[in-house]
């Protein structure tokens, strides 16, 4: 089987789905027509754009592009997980910690994965290096930014709180262990959501592209299990750095809640 | 008393606060008095350094700074008047309920209050289980945020006597109280915060 080659008018079909969908909020009064057409048009644009490039970069043998472009993508994903918070830190410190914990994560799955099992040839070849890093920045970028949002959230909410357990000589890490442990339940639930549900309400993508490629079902169920281990072990240990450098910026040497850190 | 024993407050200051010097002896009491908003819970905050500022605080002639941040609010207990909970359970606050129970009977309380679920407290119970929870680890100052705001007189004549027993004891206690009678009945000296600067009263 070779896979679907998709042509202008299917894409033509496509953004046609995208209008219908912008017409119903309309009439729903759901005020998301506007958004939805700006969404679609970036990602059309991001894709295609990504997709020339890749072309380029594939046909090249070098390391410094993969890298290059790895470090766009990462730069791309440390402001979008910056940028979901309502409540924010200094601009510094908050992408700071967003692409240091992103950075961290992706790097000790990829590394892991290729280094074990997956072990492409030439090791970091960027047919293998871009995507496989990309799909794991993804979901480290989400992992990042759903412990932010709720860290941030909980230390201003809880102040009294944790005031309470600093009062009684916790440490500024023991004073917050609480809301760290919920942030990072938190971070994680979409993907045991996703584990879960992986084959029996849905075929994840990679495996389900992989199919349409033409790979054997087995095949690319092993591949997607290896996938999705990497990815929950990349989102934990980048949420863990986000968790522990967020507590450490908030409070400061001598163990003392520094709210005014968050603006 | 010597000046090396007890605590020492040199020239505190916050950006609302101070400078405050003072110095407060074990077995005994300095209340706090002033008018709402003039920086008295700002002031015992500072003095349990859980907010920035300059100045020296020194416990029995050691400096706050040569110890960590947690070990010193170990010694110095700050109890405010609205205590904060991080769970829901009275027991998840008080480990060592063997330990918990003379407390609780000395606040008032029913020794099953220790299984209780902090949302079914009143304010006033929950004011005296904060008190219980910090006597727990055995503080050597006291600094108490208008420690019987909720309680009735019955209620408020036992905290009383629970303070002069931890001051008799040897504990050193800075009490803030609107509650000039309480002041009059507990305090061994007194000091009016005004415009953020502490006089002492005769």
């Amino acid at each position: 089987m070779s896979p679907a080659l998709i042509t202008p008018f299917d894409l033509g079909i496509a953004a046609c789905l995208i209008l219908a969908c912008a017409l119903a909020s309309q009439i729903l009064a759901l005020k998301t027509g506007r958004s939805i057409v700006i969404a679609a048009l970036r990602m059309s644009v991001q894709l295609l754009l990504i997709g020339n490039v890749l072309l380029f970069v594939f046909g090249q043998t070098s390391l410094f592009l993969t890298f290059a472009v790895l470090a766009v993508i990462l730069c791309a994903g440390t402001f979008e997980a910056g940028n979901r918070q309502t409540s924010r830190m200094t601009p510094r410190w908050h992408y700071g910690i967003a692409g240091a914990s992103i950075l961290f994560g992706a790097a000790l799955a990829t590394s892991m994965g290729f280094l074990t099992s997956l072990r492409p040839h030439p090791l970091f070849a960027a047919r293998a290096t871009i995507p496989m890093a990309g799909l794991i920045i993804g979901n480290v970028m989400n992992a990042t930014s759903l412990t932010l949002n709720s860290l941030l959230s909980a230390v201003t909410r809880d102040r009294s709180a944790i005031e309470a357990r600093i009062l009684l000589g916790a440490t500024r890490l023991k004073a917050l262990e609480d809301p760290i442990r919920k942030a990072l339940r938190t971070a994680l639930i979409p993907t045991l959501n996703q584990m879960s549900a992986a084959g029996l309400v849905t075929l994840p993508g990679i495996m389900t592209g992989q199919l349409l490629a033409g790979m054997s079902p087995v095949a690319a169920s092993r591949y997607q299990i290896v996938l999705m281990s990497l990815v929950i072990f990349g989102n934990l240990a980048g949420a863990t750095l986000a968790a522990v450098l967020t507590c450490l910026h908030l409070t400061d040497e001598r163990g003392r809640l520094r709210l005014e850190r968050i603006r | 008393m010597s000046k090396n024993t007890g605590l020492i407050a040199d020239k505190l200051r916050s950006e609302r606060v101070g400078p405050v010097t003072f110095h407060v002896a074990h077995n005994e009491c300095l209340a706090i008095t002033g008018a709402s908003g003039s920086g008295k819970s700002l002031l015992l905050r500072l003095v349990a350094d859980l907010d920035p500022h300059t100045g020296t605080l020194i416990l029995d002639g050691e400096n706050s700074l040569s110890m960590s941040g947690h070990v010193w609010r170990q010694r110095v207990a700050y109890f405010p008047a609205e205590p904060g909970w991080w769970s829901e359970s009275v027991s998840d606050h008080i480990a060592d309920t063997l330990k918990a129970r003379t407390l609780i009977e000395a606040v008032g309380l029913p020794e099953r209050m220790l299984a209780a679920e902090i949302r079914g407290l009143s304010t006033g119970e929950r004011q005296r289980l904060a008190l219980v929870r910090g006597l727990l680890h055995h503080p050597q100052v006291l600094l108490l945020d208008e420690p019987t705001s909720a309680l009735d007189p019955q209620s408020t004549s036992l905290i009383e006597d629970l303070i002069m027993h931890q001051k008799n004891e040897g504990r050193i206690i800075v009490l803030v109280s609107h509650n000039a009678a309480q002041v009059e009945r507990l305090a061994d000296r007194r000091a009016i915060l005004r415009d953020g600067r502490l006089e002492e009263v005769a």
